[in-house]
């Protein structure tokens, strides 16, 4: 079942929108570029769904000296990341272009969107996390069976170390989480959760320390320490060693890009992103 | 040129070939001649002169000499080493050698660290603890098994029955659990040295530390950092604080840092450390940990590992010791570039470094930058699979070859790759004995150019002249293998994945590699033809391995009637596969002990 049918989002695989495609919100005839870790999604989904990979005409040989003139929505160096094309079943690196994000306005991001950009999305977790919940389901489940048996050649003892198999054999996502002032850190397996509502109900049970306070001037939730009150932001690291606001993107692409997970005194925060509401959009 | 003979008594086979004459050889030859001084020749004097004979492929030329000789040698072996526990049955050996101190013993092919070997294959060690404890053996103190499964009844054996025993070691071994540690803690007096390395132990709930005697110990090293049970760490304090010679001492990561700290004061004169979890105890995380005072406290520590889950802000505590480390092991700890600049950058001394690709080329830089006495480099991919990101490329691997000039081993994942980068690296690095390149994404060729990665790997085996071991990866055509086959004369073991186009690929090699005793390859376009165009070298090999190949029944057949002194296993899992003529996986070995008689049913012996 694709998340496409059912949220209004256009779900975020990492694409490439050719140019005549623009029009389109909701995608279409993209390429689907399977994301690290997502080789075995895609290469299940291949053929399903109307939105999901269609071959523009044309590019089955020349891929990808094509893509990469063809106009995108993003900015371009939205990252070094080789993704794995595959046509015809062969795998041939690729220059992503850009990754394409969007919100409930409909709207395409860059992946790398400022902070000031963020501060009025999702960290008010409303309904519109409630259809990505359900994507959650068992077709979602990564499990490492489309893997190679024994291929890359690394130990399975170094593979439970790593964490990268969590116990049922799929592929988890521990990140680490660290507080600002604290000297000890917890590991959560992101894919145990399905929307950043449960991520952050999840926090103050590691950390007994904070709880949940809903602010009365919004409808943002911040972690606040109970004994000196100070608030924190959870913040992350993501692939390319950026810090960014956690809830700047849907749950599924912070997912795959988050490496660590940092809750931030509130006051440093205010270096990333300004809380004075920015002219936005959101209507959550 | 004498081949290695690592398992094979070469009295026996006539496959093997004449060693070199040795000079006390020659000095037989002529006291034939001369009569008188044939008496000085006692068998005392030769058993003091052959004490300098170490190493085993001298030992084994010396045994070949005389009926006389070859007893005198028996007796005054001190190590028998036994690469392929399959090669010879344990009664010949416990039988030859009853005065033997150390037993060295290795079983079940590399593969088996990937899943390919199933399970209950084999290697068992209970028929050689039989066969020694049968015969005495009250010399035994030492035995080293390496992948090999090990009953705790087996344990229990070795630490009752022989009296002098002191140092057991078993990596990448399996079958035992806590029960036998306890046993052997308890029941050897002397025990000098456990040493548990990636091993697989079962947890029987025992505390086997406080099996130890309630005395002052002998332990000189003790590693349990693969034990996954939790552990009575007062027990453990006390063992540490009694244990005065220990220098060597590996956690588990059940071992927080504050318990390190610990036991770091208890042990000032540690040589060898792994430092557990390295993170702070879940139930008391606020604790306030002093560990750079117990850094200081060692002053003799030159060799870290563990860090199993770092928090990251401790690791500029080891800093007292970084200026003399040899040794840094930071293979489970995902850290950043900057997080291993800060403590790299004082590690002059550094000989030995495995870090995670964590540290991204950056932090290979800052390595080569600084560790200009690197032998050994590994570096792991945080995320071992085929389509992750990816931490380091050919940027990394270039300032690596251009900063350590040394360098004699490496172990590289990557996702990306070019021929430029390794060629830089073959003819930086000229000291290369181990090269084992691994770029994640199968038949991935040259990210720039787009070409085969057949030129790179040629380099390797063109310019480093002592090249010894060799992994490809990578798109690779049969030419890789033709440059392999010319160039890699001194190549021993080579490891091959996804790689070559047609059987000309594994002529080359087994053609043109006259040293080449191991040889392991999946998932490679190789046939009956190539493998039959081996059968010239096979008895001199350690083993072959090919799964996944194009390999057929009647190809393996041919190569076991050809060859009576080699033993050729088809492991067939798949129920299903009937008459199918085709086969899954292919291992063959030279043995003088014939097929052996544990063989589990998916085990076809030619």
């Amino acid at each position: 079942m694709h998340r496409r049918s059912r949220n209004p989002e256009p779900h975020l695989f990492i694409s490439l929108v050719t140019s005549h495609q623009r029009k389109e919100k909701h995608s279409t005839q993209i390429l689907k570029l399977s994301a690290p870790g997502n080789s075995e999604k895609s290469s299940g989904n291949s053929n399903s769904g109307s939105d999901s990979v269609e071959r523009s005409p044309g590019n089955e040989k020349c891929g990808l000296n094509f893509m990469e003139t063809e106009l995108t929505l993003g900015l371009p160096g939205g990252g070094r990341n080789n993704l794995e094309l595959e046509l015809a079943g062969k795998s041939q690196p690729v220059k992503r272009e850009a990754e394409i994000a969007g919100n409930s306005a409909g709207k395409c991001f860059p992946a790398k969107r400022g902070f000031s950009e963020t501060v009025d999305l999702n960290l008010s977790f409303s309904g519109k996390e409630e259809a990505e919940k359900k994507d959650s389901g068992p077709g979602n489940t990564r499990v490492a069976k489309v893997q190679i048996v024994g291929w890359p050649p690394v130990r399975s003892s170094f593979k439970k170390n790593n964490n990268s198999i969590n116990n049922n054999n799929e592929i988890a996502s521990y990140v680490k989480v660290a507080v600002d002032g604290a000297p000890y850190l917890r590991k959560v397996d992101l894919q145990t959760y399905s929307t950043y509502q449960q991520l952050l109900t999840a926090l103050p049970n590691l950390f007994a320390c904070f709880t949940i306070c809903q602010s009365e001037y919004s409808s943002e939730s911040k972690l606040v320490d109970i004994s000196s009150g100070t608030e924190y932001v959870p913040t992350y690291e993501d692939k390319d060693g950026d810090w960014m606001l956690v809830g700047d993107v849907p749950w599924q692409m912070f997912v795959e890009s988050c490496k660590r997970l940092r809750l931030m005194k509130s006051s440093e925060a205010m270096g990333l992103a300004p809380r004075t509401p920015q002219k936005c959009t959101n209507n959550g | 040129m004498t081949h290695d003979q690592p398992s094979a008594m070469s009295i026996d086979s006539d496959d093997n070939a004449p060693p070199d004459p040795s000079p006390a050889a020659s000095a037989v030859g002529s006291t034939k001649q001369r009569p008188d001084l044939q008496a000085a020749f006692t068998d005392d004097v030769l058993e003091s002169v052959l004490r300098f004979v170490t190493h085993r492929r001298d030992r084994n030329a010396v045994s070949l000499v005389s009926q006389a000789w070859y007893k005198v040698e028996a007796r005054t072996r001190s190590e028998v080493f036994i690469g392929n526990c399959y090669a010879i049955e344990p009664e010949r050996v416990a039988e030859r050698f009853d005065r033997v101190r150390t037993l060295v013993l290795k079983g079940k092919p590399r593969f088996a660290d990937f899943d390919l070997v199933p399970h209950n294959w084999g290697a068992h060690f209970s028929p050689w603890v039989r066969a020694i404890a049968q015969r005495g053996f009250q010399w035994l103190e030492r035995v080293s098994l390496k992948r090999m499964s090990v009953t705790d009844e087996d344990i229990g054996v070795l630490a009752r029955v022989f009296p002098g025993f002191k140092e057991l070691s078993l990596v990448c071994c399996d079958g035992f659990s806590t029960k036998g540690l306890a046993v052997l803690a308890g029941g050897c007096r002397q025990l000098r040295g456990l040493e548990l390395i990636e091993d697989d132990v079962v947890d029987d709930g025992v505390d086997w530390l406080a099996c130890f005697p309630e005395t002052t110990t002998s332990l000189v090293s003790l590693c349990f950092d693969c034990v996954e049970c939790a552990v009575n760490f007062d027990a453990l304090e006390s063992l540490v604080a009694r244990s005065r010679s220990l220098k060597k001492l590996t956690l588990n990561r059940h071992v927080s840092v504050g318990q390190l700290q610990r036991l770091m004061l208890r042990a000032p004169q540690l040589t060898h450390l792994g430092t557990g979890s390295f993170s702070p105890d879940p139930n008391a995380p606020d604790q306030e940990v002093d560990l750079v005072s117990a850094f200081n406290a060692c002053k003799f520590l030159h060799c870290l590992s563990g860090f199993r889950e770092i928090l990251a802000e401790y690791l500029p505590a080891i800093s007292p010791v970084c200026a003399n480390l040899t040794s840094l092991n930071l293979s489970l700890a995902d850290i950043t570039a900057a997080e291993l600049e800060a403590i790299v950058f004082q590690c002059h001394k550094l000989q030995l470094l495995w870090v995670l690709d964590s540290v991204r080329d950056r932090g290979l830089q800052a390595v080569a930058s600084t560790c200009k006495d690197l032998r050994d480099l590994r570096v792991f991919p945080v995320d071992p699979r085929e389509d992750s990101e990816g931490g380091v490329t050919e940027v990394g691997l270039v300032a690596i070859s251009e900063g350590c000039r040394k360098l004699q081993s490496i172990l590289y994942f990557c996702q990306q790759m070019t021929n430029a980068a390794v060629v830089t690296m073959s003819r930086n690095c000229s000291e290369l004995t181990v090269f084992r390149l691994c770029i994640m994404g199968r038949h991935r060729p040259d990210h720039v150019t787009g070409e085969p990665m057949d030129e790179g790997f040629g380099a390797i085996v063109r310019y480093c002249k002592k090249l010894t071991r060799l992994a490809v990866s990578g798109l690779l055509t049969d030419r890789a293998f033709m440059n392999i086959g010319m160039y890699g004369k001194t190549v021993q073991t080579l490891s091959v994945a996804f790689a070559g186009d047609s059987d000309m690929a594994l002529k080359y090699v087994l053609e043109g590699c006259p040293n080449l005793q191991k040889l392991e390859i999946r998932d490679s376009p190789f046939g009956d033809a190539g493998l039959l165009s081996g059968v010239h070298h096979y008895c001199n090999m350690r083993f072959l391995w090919m799964s996944s190949c194009r390999l057929t029944m009647s190809g393996c057949q041919e190569v076991a009637r050809s060859l009576p002194h080699l033993v050729v296993e088809v492991i067939r899992e798949r129920e299903e596969q009937g008459d199918d003529d085709s086969v899954e996986k292919l291992y063959l070995y030279r043995s003088v002990s014939g097929p052996r008689n544990d063989a589990p049913p998916f085990v076809s012996i030619m």
